[in-house]
Protein backbone atom coordinates (compact mmCIF):
# COMPACT_ATOMS: atom_id res chain seq x y z
CA UNK A 1 0.00 0.00 0.00
CA UNK A 2 1.04 3.15 -0.81
CA UNK A 3 2.06 5.97 2.05
CA UNK A 4 -1.22 7.55 2.79
CA UNK A 5 -3.33 4.27 2.79
CA UNK A 6 -0.93 3.51 5.63
CA UNK A 7 -1.41 6.88 7.36
CA UNK A 8 -5.09 6.34 6.91
CA UNK A 9 -4.90 2.55 8.09
CA UNK A 10 -2.60 3.90 11.16
CA UNK A 11 -4.98 6.26 12.38
CA UNK A 12 -7.64 3.53 11.69
CA UNK A 13 -6.30 0.77 13.90
CA UNK A 14 -5.59 3.52 16.53
CA UNK A 15 -9.38 3.85 16.86
CA UNK A 16 -9.28 7.90 16.60
CA UNK A 17 -13.03 9.32 17.09
CA UNK A 18 -12.40 12.78 15.18
CA UNK A 19 -10.87 13.55 12.07
CA UNK A 20 -10.97 16.92 10.93
CA UNK A 21 -8.51 17.62 7.74
CA UNK A 22 -8.29 19.96 4.66
CA UNK A 23 -6.60 18.35 1.54
CA UNK A 24 -3.71 19.49 0.13
CA UNK A 25 -1.39 17.43 -2.42
CA UNK A 26 0.09 15.19 -1.91
CA UNK A 27 -2.06 14.48 1.42
CA UNK A 28 -5.86 14.28 0.13
CA UNK A 29 -5.86 10.56 -0.16
CA UNK A 30 -4.97 9.94 3.23
CA UNK A 31 -7.98 11.90 4.12
CA UNK A 32 -10.09 10.39 1.37
CA UNK A 33 -9.23 6.97 2.25
CA UNK A 34 -10.36 7.80 6.19
CA UNK A 35 -13.63 9.50 4.72
CA UNK A 36 -14.56 6.35 2.75
CA UNK A 37 -13.38 4.14 5.87
CA UNK A 38 -16.07 6.60 8.58
CA UNK A 39 -18.70 6.20 5.71
CA UNK A 40 -18.11 2.38 5.63
CA UNK A 41 -18.83 1.86 9.25
CA UNK A 42 -15.13 0.59 9.35
CA UNK A 43 -14.46 3.45 12.22
CA UNK A 44 -16.56 5.05 14.22
CA UNK A 45 -15.58 8.28 14.41
CA UNK A 46 -16.53 12.01 13.70
CA UNK A 47 -14.92 13.03 10.60
CA UNK A 48 -15.17 17.13 10.61
CA UNK A 49 -14.86 18.79 7.02
CA UNK A 50 -13.57 21.86 7.39
CA UNK A 51 -12.58 25.19 5.19
CA UNK A 52 -8.72 25.09 6.14
CA UNK A 53 -6.02 23.74 7.62
CA UNK A 54 -6.35 26.00 10.50
CA UNK A 55 -9.48 24.93 11.65
CA UNK A 56 -8.48 21.37 11.06
CA UNK A 57 -6.24 21.84 13.35
CA UNK A 58 -8.52 24.05 15.95
CA UNK A 59 -11.22 21.09 15.16
CA UNK A 60 -8.58 19.06 16.70
CA UNK A 61 -7.83 21.10 19.17
CA UNK A 62 -11.04 20.99 20.55
CA UNK A 63 -11.89 17.65 20.20
CA UNK A 64 -8.59 16.61 21.90
CA UNK A 65 -9.22 18.73 25.01
CA UNK A 66 -12.92 17.13 25.09
CA UNK A 67 -11.03 13.95 25.81
CA UNK A 68 -11.30 12.23 22.64
CA UNK A 69 -8.27 10.65 20.49
CA UNK A 70 -7.91 12.73 16.79
CA UNK A 71 -6.33 12.49 13.71
CA UNK A 72 -5.53 15.05 11.22
CA UNK A 73 -2.93 15.62 7.91
CA UNK A 74 -1.59 18.21 5.74
CA UNK A 75 1.50 19.14 4.13
CA UNK A 76 3.70 21.92 3.53
CA UNK A 77 1.99 25.18 3.31
CA UNK A 78 -1.37 23.65 5.20
CA UNK A 79 1.12 22.66 7.85
CA UNK A 80 2.63 26.28 7.69
CA UNK A 81 -1.09 27.50 7.93
CA UNK A 82 -1.58 26.01 10.86
CA UNK A 83 1.42 27.22 12.62
CA UNK A 84 0.08 29.64 15.45
CA UNK A 85 -2.33 26.70 16.51
CA UNK A 86 0.48 23.79 16.55
CA UNK A 87 1.69 26.26 19.69
CA UNK A 88 -1.70 25.29 21.02
CA UNK A 89 -1.96 21.93 20.49
CA UNK A 90 1.57 21.50 22.23
CA UNK A 91 1.57 23.83 25.03
CA UNK A 92 -1.69 22.79 25.52
CA UNK A 93 -0.50 19.30 25.86
CA UNK A 94 -3.00 17.72 23.50
CA UNK A 95 -1.56 14.30 22.33
CA UNK A 96 -3.23 15.16 18.83
CA UNK A 97 -1.29 12.85 16.25
CA UNK A 98 -0.74 14.74 13.11
CA UNK A 99 0.46 12.97 9.74
CA UNK A 100 2.67 15.45 7.41
CA UNK A 101 3.30 14.45 3.87
CA UNK A 102 6.69 16.04 3.30
CA UNK A 103 6.20 18.67 0.47
CA UNK A 104 8.37 21.73 -0.41
CA UNK A 105 7.30 25.27 0.49
CA UNK A 106 5.90 27.87 -3.19
CA UNK A 107 6.98 29.77 -4.25
CA UNK A 108 8.48 28.09 -6.92
CA UNK A 109 5.17 26.30 -6.05
CA UNK A 110 5.92 22.81 -5.89
CA UNK A 111 3.93 19.51 -4.49
CA UNK A 112 7.73 17.33 -4.48
CA UNK A 113 9.24 15.84 -1.69
CA UNK A 114 10.83 18.35 0.90
CA UNK A 115 11.61 18.53 4.71
CA UNK A 116 11.67 22.16 4.82
CA UNK A 117 8.14 22.62 6.08
CA UNK A 118 8.67 19.95 9.12
CA UNK A 119 11.83 21.56 10.05
CA UNK A 120 9.72 24.74 10.16
CA UNK A 121 7.74 23.63 12.86
CA UNK A 122 10.48 22.83 14.99
CA UNK A 123 10.32 25.04 17.87
CA UNK A 124 6.40 24.45 18.24
CA UNK A 125 6.83 21.58 20.94
CA UNK A 126 5.86 18.97 18.99
CA UNK A 127 7.04 15.60 19.09
CA UNK A 128 8.50 14.97 15.45
CA UNK A 129 9.52 11.93 13.35
CA UNK A 130 10.96 11.21 10.22
CA UNK A 131 9.43 7.87 8.34
CA UNK A 132 12.06 6.17 5.87
CA UNK A 133 9.13 3.89 4.63
CA UNK A 134 5.60 3.03 4.86
CA UNK A 135 5.62 0.36 7.44
CA UNK A 136 7.31 2.61 9.09
CA UNK A 137 4.72 5.19 8.58
CA UNK A 138 2.17 3.17 9.84
CA UNK A 139 4.16 1.53 12.93
CA UNK A 140 4.89 4.91 13.91
CA UNK A 141 1.23 6.67 14.23
CA UNK A 142 0.16 3.32 16.52
CA UNK A 143 3.27 4.54 19.01
CA UNK A 144 2.25 7.77 18.66
CA UNK A 145 -0.97 7.39 20.13
CA UNK A 146 0.97 5.62 23.01
CA UNK A 147 3.49 7.85 23.64
CA UNK A 148 1.83 11.03 23.72
CA UNK A 149 -1.65 10.17 25.50
CA UNK A 150 1.00 8.98 28.17
CA UNK A 151 0.73 11.39 31.60
CA UNK A 152 3.92 11.72 31.87
CA UNK A 153 4.34 13.26 28.20
CA UNK A 154 0.97 14.48 26.86
CA UNK A 155 2.76 15.85 23.69
CA UNK A 156 1.11 16.04 20.25
CA UNK A 157 2.93 14.08 17.41
CA UNK A 158 4.25 15.41 13.87
CA UNK A 159 4.71 12.14 11.31
CA UNK A 160 6.52 12.67 8.16
CA UNK A 161 6.68 11.20 5.48
CA UNK A 162 7.84 12.13 1.91
CA UNK A 163 5.73 13.44 -0.82
CA UNK A 164 5.58 10.77 -3.49
CA UNK A 165 8.55 8.66 -2.49
CA UNK A 166 6.38 7.51 0.32
CA UNK A 167 3.09 8.97 -0.04
CA UNK A 168 2.21 7.81 -4.07
CA UNK A 169 4.62 4.44 -4.01
CA UNK A 170 3.20 1.01 -2.58
CA UNK A 171 5.25 -0.77 -0.57
CA UNK A 172 4.82 -4.20 1.41
CA UNK A 173 3.09 -2.95 4.58
CA UNK A 174 2.58 -5.73 7.63
CA UNK A 175 -0.82 -4.21 9.52
CA UNK A 176 -0.51 -5.28 13.01
CA UNK A 177 -3.12 -7.40 14.87
CA UNK A 178 -6.02 -5.02 16.20
CA UNK A 179 -6.47 -6.88 19.96
CA UNK A 180 -2.51 -6.45 20.20
CA UNK A 181 -2.85 -2.89 19.09
CA UNK A 182 -6.28 -2.03 21.01
CA UNK A 183 -4.58 -3.35 24.40
CA UNK A 184 -1.38 -1.92 23.13
CA UNK A 185 -2.44 1.51 22.74
CA UNK A 186 -5.47 1.48 25.15
CA UNK A 187 -8.23 4.28 25.77
CA UNK A 188 -6.95 7.66 25.63
CA UNK A 189 -7.96 8.94 29.24
CA UNK A 190 -6.94 12.49 30.23
CA UNK A 191 -7.08 13.96 33.91
CA UNK A 192 -7.72 16.90 32.50
CA UNK A 193 -11.04 17.83 29.90
CA UNK A 194 -13.05 20.04 29.19
CA UNK A 195 -16.17 18.46 31.05
CA UNK A 196 -19.19 20.65 32.39
CA UNK A 197 -19.18 18.37 35.45
CA UNK A 198 -15.67 19.10 36.54
CA UNK A 199 -15.41 22.62 34.78
CA UNK A 200 -11.92 24.28 34.55
CA UNK A 201 -10.56 26.40 31.83
CA UNK A 202 -7.61 26.12 29.57
CA UNK A 203 -5.31 28.34 28.24
CA UNK A 204 -6.02 31.00 30.22
CA UNK A 205 -4.19 34.40 30.94
CA UNK A 206 -1.22 33.06 32.48
CA UNK A 207 1.21 35.90 34.26
CA UNK A 208 4.96 35.57 34.11
CA UNK A 209 4.60 33.88 37.54
CA UNK A 210 3.37 30.91 36.18
CA UNK A 211 4.54 30.74 32.38
CA UNK A 212 8.38 30.12 32.74
CA UNK A 213 7.36 26.78 35.34
CA UNK A 214 4.56 25.69 32.14
CA UNK A 215 7.55 25.62 29.87
CA UNK A 216 9.96 23.98 32.08
CA UNK A 217 7.74 21.70 32.62
CA UNK A 218 7.07 20.88 28.50
CA UNK A 219 10.35 20.76 28.39
CA UNK A 220 10.48 17.79 31.39
CA UNK A 221 8.15 16.19 28.86
CA UNK A 222 10.16 15.70 25.95
CA UNK A 223 12.98 15.15 28.20
CA UNK A 224 11.06 12.03 29.54
CA UNK A 225 9.13 11.33 25.69
CA UNK A 226 13.56 10.01 25.03
CA UNK A 227 13.05 7.37 27.58
CA UNK A 228 9.29 6.36 26.65
CA UNK A 229 9.62 6.79 22.92
CA UNK A 230 12.59 3.75 23.33
CA UNK A 231 10.53 2.44 25.85
CA UNK A 232 7.48 1.99 23.68
CA UNK A 233 10.20 1.00 20.81
CA UNK A 234 10.86 -1.88 22.18
CA UNK A 235 7.74 -3.15 23.09
CA UNK A 236 6.05 -2.31 20.18
CA UNK A 237 9.61 -4.99 18.53
CA UNK A 238 8.36 -7.50 21.26
CA UNK A 239 4.12 -7.41 20.34
CA UNK A 240 5.04 -7.04 16.32
CA UNK A 241 8.69 -8.29 15.65
CA UNK A 242 10.02 -4.90 14.61
CA UNK A 243 12.05 -2.84 17.33
CA UNK A 244 12.23 1.07 16.54
CA UNK A 245 13.75 4.04 18.45
CA UNK A 246 15.19 7.37 18.57
CA UNK A 247 17.75 6.50 15.75
CA UNK A 248 18.56 3.48 14.07
CA UNK A 249 22.26 2.72 13.14
CA UNK A 250 23.01 0.29 9.93
CA UNK A 251 26.83 -1.19 10.16
CA UNK A 252 28.25 1.76 12.67
CA UNK A 253 30.11 0.23 14.76
CA UNK A 254 33.48 0.24 12.40
CA UNK A 255 32.25 2.66 10.59
CA UNK A 256 35.10 5.22 8.98
CA UNK A 257 32.71 7.36 7.25
CA UNK A 258 29.33 7.96 8.88
CA UNK A 259 25.95 9.54 7.17
CA UNK A 260 23.96 10.54 8.94
CA UNK A 261 20.24 11.49 7.24
CA UNK A 262 16.30 11.22 7.71
CA UNK A 263 13.70 10.36 5.49
CA UNK A 264 13.15 8.66 2.71
CA UNK A 265 16.97 9.67 1.87
CA UNK A 266 17.98 7.57 4.64
CA UNK A 267 17.00 4.66 3.08
CA UNK A 268 19.19 5.23 0.34
CA UNK A 269 22.19 6.29 2.34
CA UNK A 270 21.74 2.26 3.68
CA UNK A 271 22.22 0.98 0.18
CA UNK A 272 25.00 2.83 -0.52
CA UNK A 273 26.51 1.78 2.81
CA UNK A 274 26.18 -1.73 1.37
CA UNK A 275 27.88 -0.95 -2.02
CA UNK A 276 30.72 1.06 -0.32
CA UNK A 277 31.42 -1.78 1.82
CA UNK A 278 31.53 -3.80 -1.13
CA UNK A 279 34.38 -1.60 -2.40
CA UNK A 280 36.05 -1.74 0.64
CA UNK A 281 35.01 1.58 2.12
CA UNK A 282 33.87 1.21 5.90
CA UNK A 283 31.41 3.61 5.37
CA UNK A 284 28.08 3.35 8.23
CA UNK A 285 24.60 4.80 8.33
CA UNK A 286 22.66 6.68 11.63
CA UNK A 287 18.85 7.23 10.35
CA UNK A 288 17.66 9.89 12.98
CA UNK A 289 13.95 9.27 13.48
CA UNK A 290 13.03 12.08 16.11
CA UNK A 291 14.42 15.63 15.48
CA UNK A 292 12.47 16.60 18.58
CA UNK A 293 12.70 15.25 21.47
CA UNK A 294 16.75 15.43 19.70
CA UNK A 295 18.44 11.88 20.33
CA UNK A 296 22.03 14.20 21.63
CA UNK A 297 23.11 10.60 23.54
CA UNK A 298 22.33 8.42 20.59
CA UNK A 299 24.28 10.73 17.54
CA UNK A 300 27.40 10.90 20.23
CA UNK A 301 27.37 7.21 20.40
CA UNK A 302 27.36 6.41 17.22
CA UNK A 303 29.49 8.74 16.05
CA UNK A 304 32.28 7.79 19.43
CA UNK A 305 34.53 5.59 16.48
CA UNK A 306 34.17 7.35 13.23
CA UNK A 307 36.65 9.59 11.19
CA UNK A 308 34.11 11.63 9.44
CA UNK A 309 30.90 12.50 9.84
CA UNK A 310 28.49 13.32 6.80
CA UNK A 311 25.09 14.95 7.57
CA UNK A 312 22.34 15.35 4.83
CA UNK A 313 19.74 17.30 4.95
CA UNK A 314 16.75 17.24 2.70
CA UNK A 315 16.17 21.07 4.55
CA UNK A 316 17.73 23.95 4.73
CA UNK A 317 17.45 27.44 7.17
CA UNK A 318 18.55 29.89 5.38
CA UNK A 319 21.13 32.05 6.76
CA UNK A 320 22.84 28.83 8.11
CA UNK A 321 23.31 25.50 7.05
CA UNK A 322 20.97 22.62 7.01
CA UNK A 323 19.12 22.24 10.45
CA UNK A 324 20.19 18.79 11.35
CA UNK A 325 23.53 19.76 10.12
CA UNK A 326 23.51 22.38 13.18
CA UNK A 327 21.44 20.10 15.87
CA UNK A 328 24.02 17.05 15.00
CA UNK A 329 27.25 19.44 15.37
CA UNK A 330 25.66 21.07 18.73
CA UNK A 331 25.50 17.45 20.04
CA UNK A 332 28.97 16.90 19.34
CA UNK A 333 30.30 19.99 20.32
CA UNK A 334 32.96 18.74 22.31
CA UNK A 335 33.89 16.01 20.77
CA UNK A 336 36.77 15.88 18.02
CA UNK A 337 34.17 14.62 15.31
CA UNK A 338 35.08 16.06 11.64
CA UNK A 339 31.31 16.69 10.67
CA UNK A 340 30.60 17.80 7.20
CA UNK A 341 27.18 19.32 5.90
CA UNK A 342 25.43 18.53 2.33
CA UNK A 343 22.23 19.88 1.44
CA UNK A 344 20.04 17.50 -1.06
CA UNK A 345 17.00 16.87 -3.02
CA UNK A 346 15.07 20.22 -2.18
CA UNK A 347 12.01 20.24 -4.06
CA UNK A 348 11.82 16.40 -4.82
CA UNK A 349 14.67 16.11 -6.52
CA UNK A 350 16.27 12.77 -6.56
CA UNK A 351 18.98 11.62 -4.46
CA UNK A 352 20.74 8.71 -5.50
CA UNK A 353 23.11 6.36 -4.13
CA UNK A 354 25.65 7.38 -6.83
CA UNK A 355 25.26 10.69 -4.43
CA UNK A 356 25.75 9.14 -1.46
CA UNK A 357 29.09 7.68 -3.05
CA UNK A 358 29.96 10.99 -4.43
CA UNK A 359 29.58 12.07 -1.00
CA UNK A 360 31.79 9.83 0.88
CA UNK A 361 34.12 10.71 -2.04
CA UNK A 362 34.16 14.63 -1.00
CA UNK A 363 34.57 13.34 2.82
CA UNK A 364 37.78 11.08 1.88
CA UNK A 365 39.23 13.74 -0.35
CA UNK A 366 38.31 17.15 1.45
CA UNK A 367 38.10 19.30 4.20
CA UNK A 368 34.95 20.64 5.36
CA UNK A 369 34.11 24.15 4.40
CA UNK A 370 30.36 25.34 3.89
CA UNK A 371 27.90 23.04 3.29
CA UNK A 372 27.69 21.27 -0.01
CA UNK A 373 24.90 21.62 -2.62
CA UNK A 374 24.89 18.36 -3.85
CA UNK A 375 23.67 18.35 -7.82
CA UNK A 376 23.16 22.01 -7.87
CA UNK A 377 23.43 23.16 -11.56
CA UNK A 378 25.22 26.51 -11.62
CA UNK B 1 -9.09 27.13 -28.28
CA UNK B 2 -7.10 29.86 -27.76
CA UNK B 3 -3.60 29.58 -30.11
CA UNK B 4 -0.71 28.80 -28.43
CA UNK B 5 2.58 30.41 -28.39
CA UNK B 6 5.74 28.88 -30.23
CA UNK B 7 7.11 25.96 -27.74
CA UNK B 8 10.07 26.13 -29.91
CA UNK B 9 11.37 30.04 -28.63
CA UNK B 10 11.12 28.24 -25.13
CA UNK B 11 14.79 29.50 -23.18
CA UNK B 12 16.99 26.66 -22.27
CA UNK B 13 18.44 27.75 -18.79
CA UNK B 14 21.71 25.91 -17.88
CA UNK B 15 21.52 26.93 -13.94
CA UNK B 16 21.35 29.17 -11.34
CA UNK B 17 23.50 31.59 -12.90
CA UNK B 18 20.79 32.20 -15.56
CA UNK B 19 17.39 32.45 -13.23
CA UNK B 20 16.05 35.71 -11.50
CA UNK B 21 15.96 35.87 -7.66
CA UNK B 22 12.59 34.34 -7.49
CA UNK B 23 10.63 32.16 -9.64
CA UNK B 24 9.02 35.23 -11.89
CA UNK B 25 8.93 33.28 -15.35
CA UNK B 26 7.23 34.07 -18.51
CA UNK B 27 4.83 31.16 -19.71
CA UNK B 28 6.30 28.27 -17.62
CA UNK B 29 3.03 26.67 -17.96
CA UNK B 30 4.68 25.92 -21.48
CA UNK B 31 7.28 23.22 -20.37
CA UNK B 32 5.14 22.35 -17.04
CA UNK B 33 2.08 20.41 -19.43
CA UNK B 34 0.36 18.74 -16.27
CA UNK B 35 -1.19 16.03 -18.77
CA UNK B 36 0.68 13.62 -18.12
CA UNK B 37 -0.86 13.36 -14.56
CA UNK B 38 -3.58 12.46 -16.40
CA UNK B 39 -5.07 8.44 -16.21
CA UNK B 40 -8.57 9.35 -17.27
CA UNK B 41 -9.22 11.21 -20.26
CA UNK B 42 -12.51 13.41 -20.64
CA UNK B 43 -14.32 13.26 -24.52
CA UNK B 44 -17.01 15.93 -25.02
CA UNK B 45 -19.42 14.14 -27.43
CA UNK B 46 -21.10 16.85 -29.85
CA UNK B 47 -24.34 15.40 -30.94
CA UNK B 48 -25.10 15.52 -26.96
CA UNK B 49 -23.83 18.21 -25.99
CA UNK B 50 -26.28 20.93 -25.61
CA UNK B 51 -23.71 24.24 -25.07
CA UNK B 52 -24.96 25.00 -21.77
CA UNK B 53 -21.33 25.65 -20.88
CA UNK B 54 -21.76 24.08 -17.55
CA UNK B 55 -18.21 21.83 -18.30
CA UNK B 56 -16.46 25.12 -18.69
CA UNK B 57 -17.58 26.91 -15.70
CA UNK B 58 -16.81 23.37 -13.40
CA UNK B 59 -13.11 22.91 -14.82
CA UNK B 60 -10.58 23.87 -12.14
CA UNK B 61 -8.01 24.60 -14.35
CA UNK B 62 -8.95 25.71 -16.34
CA UNK B 63 -8.35 23.18 -19.62
CA UNK B 64 -11.83 23.41 -21.51
CA UNK B 65 -12.82 26.66 -23.52
CA UNK B 66 -15.69 27.95 -24.43
CA UNK B 67 -15.91 27.13 -27.80
CA UNK B 68 -18.83 25.83 -29.84
CA UNK B 69 -19.04 22.95 -29.13
CA UNK B 70 -16.49 23.23 -25.50
CA UNK B 71 -12.75 22.13 -26.32
CA UNK B 72 -10.78 20.27 -24.12
CA UNK B 73 -7.11 21.39 -23.92
CA UNK B 74 -5.43 17.69 -23.65
CA UNK B 75 -1.99 19.88 -22.75
CA UNK B 76 -3.59 20.91 -18.90
CA UNK B 77 -6.40 18.53 -18.59
CA UNK B 78 -5.18 16.22 -15.05
CA UNK B 79 -8.60 14.17 -15.64
CA UNK B 80 -9.99 15.08 -11.99
CA UNK B 81 -13.03 14.13 -14.29
CA UNK B 82 -15.42 17.32 -12.35
CA UNK B 83 -17.10 17.70 -15.97
CA UNK B 84 -17.83 13.76 -16.31
CA UNK B 85 -19.63 14.48 -13.32
CA UNK B 86 -21.35 17.71 -13.92
CA UNK B 87 -22.46 17.45 -17.92
CA UNK B 88 -26.18 17.59 -16.84
CA UNK B 89 -26.67 15.27 -20.58
CA UNK B 90 -24.25 13.04 -20.00
CA UNK B 91 -22.50 14.53 -22.98
CA UNK B 92 -19.31 13.63 -21.76
CA UNK B 93 -17.50 10.27 -21.23
CA UNK B 94 -14.22 8.81 -19.73
CA UNK B 95 -11.21 6.70 -21.43
CA UNK B 96 -8.36 5.69 -19.62
CA UNK B 97 -5.35 7.45 -20.81
CA UNK B 98 -2.93 5.88 -23.19
CA UNK B 99 -5.36 3.09 -24.63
Amino acid sequence: MTGNFAAAYGATSAKVNVIAAYPITPQTTIVEILSEIVADGLLEADFIKVESEHSAMAACIGAQAAGVRTFTATSSQGLALMHELLHWAARGRLPIVMANVNRAMGPGWSIWADDTDAVAQRDTGWIQVFCENNQEVYDTILMSYKIGERPDILLPSLVNLDAFFLSHTSQVVDMRDQKKIDTFIGKYKPEYKLDVDDPRSFGALTSPDYYYEFSYKMQMAHNQARTVITEVGREFGKLFGKEYGLTESYRCEDAEFLIISYGTIAGTVKEAVDRLRDMGRAAGALKIRYLRPFPEDEIRKACRHAKKIGVIDRAISYGHEGPFFTEVKASLYDTANTVYGFIAGLGGRDVSIQNIEEIVGFMQNEKPRNIIWIGVKS
Amino acid sequence: MPKKKDDAKIVQISGEADMPPMPASLGSMRVNKTASWRSIRPIIHDDKCRRCMICWKFCPEPAIFPTDPPSIDYDFCKGCGICIEECPFDAITSEKEGK
